[in-house]
C-alpha cells in the first residue's frame, strides 16, 4: 500500500501527475469515463483511491461521471473527473449544476483537436472557450493551464485548493501532450503540501442559511447528514436555498456566484513573465504554447527582436488588468495557442487598439513550433 | 376565539418544509399522495432521518426535493440517480432516496437508472409516473400508454411504454414494487420495504395527472381513481414481463421482486482495497 502522498522523486506523464495532485489534495472521490487522451488518469487514480480510503467508479457516461462527483462533494469528500472534448461537452450541463449550487469539484479536460470527434490521439488547445461559456447562463469560472507535469501535480493540488475557497467547479484545461509526456515530478512531503478544505457551518444548526456569504465572501458548506436539513438546487435560489422565481432573486444569486470571484481576482489570477521587463513584443500563451513560446523568446532576442512571454497559468478569470497595462507600453501581442484564435480574441479585446494583437494558432494535431513564432514575430513588428 | 385561532398540526409538519407550502402540485395531481407515503415510511421505518437525504431530478415530481425536511437536493434533469450514486458511495452512511418522476428516470435519465440498478447502489429509487412529462404542459413520456393523446402525439401515442418493474428487475433491482396512488397502505408499506433494503430498491406509483394527461384522455381526477380501482390486480408474485401497462387488459400491482445481493459498496470494498486497507480500518474501530 502506497501512502496518498507520493514523496520523492518520479518521472511520469502529466496525467499521471495530475491524478497524483488529486491524492495530494486530498481527493477521495472520482467519477469517470474513459476518453482519449485523459484515460491514464482515471486508470492511475482507479488503482490508488481505494488504499487511501478513497472511491473510484467509472460511470456509464460523462453527464453521469459529472454528476457523480457533484453529489459525491455534497457528502463531503473532496472530488475530481477528468475528460477530453467529447466527454467535456457531456460534463457542461452539470458544470452549470456545481455552479449554481456552489459545489467545489475539479476537472480536468485534456484537450484534443475538435470539433466533434476530431483527432483523438493528438493534442490541441480549442476547448478554451467553451471552458468559459460552455454551460448555459452567465457565469464566472476557474480555469489553470499547466505547462509541464511538475507543474499539473501543482496545479491539480491548486485548483483543489481555489475551488475549496471559492465553492465553485475549477477547471484544468491541459492538453494531450502535457497529458502524454513523461518527465520529471518532484513530490514534497505531505506536511509541506498545503491544502485547503471549504469551512463547515457554526452556530444553530436550525438558524443556519446555506447559501449565505461568510466572512470572506463565501457560504460555509454544509454536507448531507450532518443535521443542517439543507435544500440545494440549481433553480434560481435566495440564501435559504429555497427557489425564488424573480428577478430579484436572479440579480442576488448572480452577484454572489459572479462577485466572490470578481473581488478575489488577485488570489486567483497566477502568471508568470519570462523577459518581460524591458520587452517591446509580448508573447501570450498557455500549456503546452507556452513551451513552444519559452523557445521563441530566446531565438528572438538573439535575432534582435525584445521578447517577453506573459504564460497565463490562470487563463479563466483572464489576466485582464496585466493585458491592458502592457498594452500601454508595448509594440504589439503574439498569441501562441493550438486553436485558430480564442485568447487571442481576449488579448485583442483587452489591448483596446492600444497596441495591435496577432495569433500564431494551429487547427490543432501538433505542436506550434518556435520558429513559427519567431517568423510571426519578424513579419508583425 | 381562541380555539379558531389554534393552528392544527398536520402529523407530517415536521419532516415539511412548512415555509414553503403550497407546493406547486395541481389540484388532483397524486404527487402528494406518493410524496406523503414516502415520508410516512421514511418515518416508520425507523431510518436515522439525520442520515437520509432525498434527491430529485426535474419535472413535478422532481419537486419533491424542495418540500422535505431533511437534506434535499435538486438536481438536473435525469441526474439524480448519478448524483445520489456519487453521494452514497462518498459517504455510505447516508440513506439516499431519489424521488422523482417517469420523463425523468426513465427517458433522458434512463441510462443511469439501468446502470445503478446494475451496481446494485444502495438508493431507494421512487418514480411517479403520470405517463406524461406534466410541467411542460402534457407531452409523450416514455411511459405514455400506447394509442394515448398528448400534446406532442395529438392524435395518439403510436409507440409502446416501458413496463418499468420489468426493466429494474432486468437490470439488477433487488427490491421491486408498483402501487397507485390510490393503494396508500400498501405503497407506503412497499417504500419501507424499499428503504430497509439493502441495495438498489425500486418503487412505481401510479398517479394521476388530470390537468395535462386526464383532460386529453376523457380522465377527470376521480375517472383515473376509479380506473386505479377497477382495472388493476394485486400479484405479488406476478412475473416483471407479466406487468405491461395496459388498462384495457389490466394492471397489476404488487411488491414483484425482494432479494439479496451485495452492493455496489460491498462489491468495492471487497473486490479493489487492499486487505491491509481494509484491515488497518478494522483496528482503528
Amino acid at each position: 500500500m502506497k501512502p496518498a502522498v507520493l514523496t520523492g522523486e518520479h518521472f511520469m506523464t502529466g496525467d499521471v501527475a495530475c491524478a497524483e495532485g488529486a491524492l495530494a489534495a486530498g481527493c477521495r472521490f472520482f467519477g469517470g469515463y474513459p476518453i482519449t487522451p485523459a484515460t491514464e488518469v482515471a486508470e492511475h487514480i482507479a488503482g490508488r483511491l481505494p488504499e487511501v480510503g478513497g472511491t473510484f467508479i467509472q460511470m456509464e457516461d460523462e453527464i453521469a461521471a459529472m454528476a457523480s462527483i457533484i453529489g459525491a462533494s455534497c457528502a463531503g469528500v473532496k472530488s475530481m473527473t477528468s475528460t477530453s472534448g467529447p466527454g467535456f461537452s457531456l460534463m457542461m450541463e452539470n458544470i452549470g449544476l456545481a455552479i449554481c449550487t456552489e459545489t467545489p469539484c475539479v476537472v480536468v479536460n485534456v484537450q484534443r483537436a475538435g470539433p466533434s470527434t476530431g483527432l483523438p490521439t493528438q493534442g490541441a488547445q480549442g476547448d478554451m472557450m467553451q471552458a468559459r461559456w460552455g454551460s448555459h447562463g452567465h457565469y464566472d469560472i476557474i480555469a489553470l493551464a499547466p505547462s509541464s507535469p511538475q507543474e499539473i501535480f501543482y496545479l491539480t493540488i491548486e485548483a483543489f485548493n481555489l475551488s475549496e475557497t471559492y465553492r465553485l467547479p475549477v477547471l484544468i484545461m491541459t492538453d494531450e501532450m502535457i497529458g502524454h509526456i513523461s518527465e520529471r515530478v518532484v513530490i514534497p512531503e505531505a506536511k509541506k503540501i498545503k491544502t485547503v478544505s471549504r469551512p463547515g457551518p457554526k452556530g444553530r444548526k436550525d438558524r443556519f442559511k446555506p447559501f449565505e456569504p461568510g466572512a470572506n465572501g463565501v457560504a460555509p458548506m454544509a454536507h448531507a447528514g450532518e443535521g443542517y436539513h439543507i435544500h440545494v438546487t440549481g433553480l434560481t435560489h435566495d440564501e435559504r436555498g429555497y427557489p425564488v422565481m424573480t428577478v430579484e432573486a436572479q440579480k442576488a444569486m448572480m452577484a454572489q456566484l459572479m462577485g466572490k470571484i470578481q473581488r478575489n481576482l488577485d488570489d486567483i489570477i497566477r502568471t508568470e513573465a519570462y523577459r518581460l521587463e524591458d520587452a517591446e513584443v509580448v508573447i501570450v500563451s498557455y500549456g503546452v504554447s507556452a513551451r513552444t513560446s519559452l523557445a521563441a523568446v530566446d531565438e528572438a532576442r538573439e535575432q534582435g527582436i525584445k521578447a517577453g512571454l506573459l504564460r497565463l497559468i490562470t487563463v479563466w478569470p483572464f489576466p485582464e488588468a496585466q493585458i491592458r497595462n502592457l498594452a500601454k507600453r508595448v509594440k504589439g501581442f503574439v498569441t501562441v495557442e493550438i486553436n485558430l484564435g480564442q485568447i487571442h480574441l481576449e488579448v485583442e479585446r483587452c489591448a483596446a487598439g492600444k497596441a495591435p494583437s496577432f495569433l500564431v494558432g494551429h487547427p490543432g494535431g501538433t505542436i506550434i513550433t518556435p520558429e513559427r513564432v519567431v517568423e510571426a514575430l519578424k513579419e508583425s513588428f | 376565539m381562541n380555539q379558531i385561532k389554534k393552528q392544527v398540526k398536520h402529523p407530517l409538519d415536521d419532516l415539511l418544509r412548512i415555509d414553503r407550502i403550497p407546493h406547486i402540485w395541481c389540484p388532483g395531481c397524486g404527487i402528494g399522495t406518493a410524496f406523503s407515503s414516502s415520508l410516512i415510511a421514511m418515518r416508520e421505518s425507523g431510518i436515522d432521518l439525520e442520515k437520509t437525504v432525498m434527491v430529485s431530478g426535474i419535472g413535478c415530481s422532481g419537486r419533491g426535493a424542495g418540500y422535505v425536511n431533511l437534506d434535499s437536493y435538486h438536481t438536473t434533469h435525469g441526474r439524480a440517480i448519478p448524483f445520489a450514486t456519487g453521494m452514497k458511495l462518498a459517504n455510505p452512511e447516508l440513506n439516499v432516496v431519489v424521488f422523482s418522476g417517469d420523463g425523468d428516470l426513465f427517458a433522458i435519465g434512463g441510462n443511469h437508472f439501468i446502470h445503478a440498478a446494475r451496481r446494485n447502489v444502495d438508493l431507494t429509487v421512487i418514480c411517479v409516473n403520470n405517463f406524461n412529462y406534466g410541467m411542460t404542459g402534457g407531452q409523450v413520456a416514455a411511459t405514455t400508454p400506447l394509442t394515448a393523446k398528448t400534446t406532442t402525439t395529438p392524435v395518439g401515442n403510436p409507440d409502446t411504454p416501458f413496463n418499468l418493474p420489468l426493466l429494474a428487475y432486468a437490470s439488477g433491482a433487488t427490491y421491486v414494487a408498483r402501487w397507485t396512488i390510490l393503494h396508500t397502505r400498501d405503497l407506503t408499506e412497499s417504500i419501507e420495504e424499499a428503504l430497509l433494503n439493502r441495495g438498489f430498491s425500486f418503487v412505481e406509483v401510479l398517479s394521476p395527472c388530470p390537468v395535462n394527461y386526464g383532460r386529453r384522455n376523457k380522465e377527470n381526477g376521480i375517472d383515473s381513481l376509479k380506473i386505479y380501482q377497477d382495472r388493476t390486480i394485486i400479484r405479488n408474485d406476478a412475473q416483471p414481463w407479466e406487468l405491461d401497462i395496459d388498462f384495457d387488459r389490466g394492471i397489476v400491482l404488487g411488491k414483484f421482486i425482494q432479494t439479496e445481493r451485495p452492493t455496489c459498496t460491498d462489491r468495492y470494498d471487497n473486490t479493489c482495497r487492499p486487505k491491509e486497507f481494509i484491515e488497518g480500518e478494522k483496528g482503528l474501530e
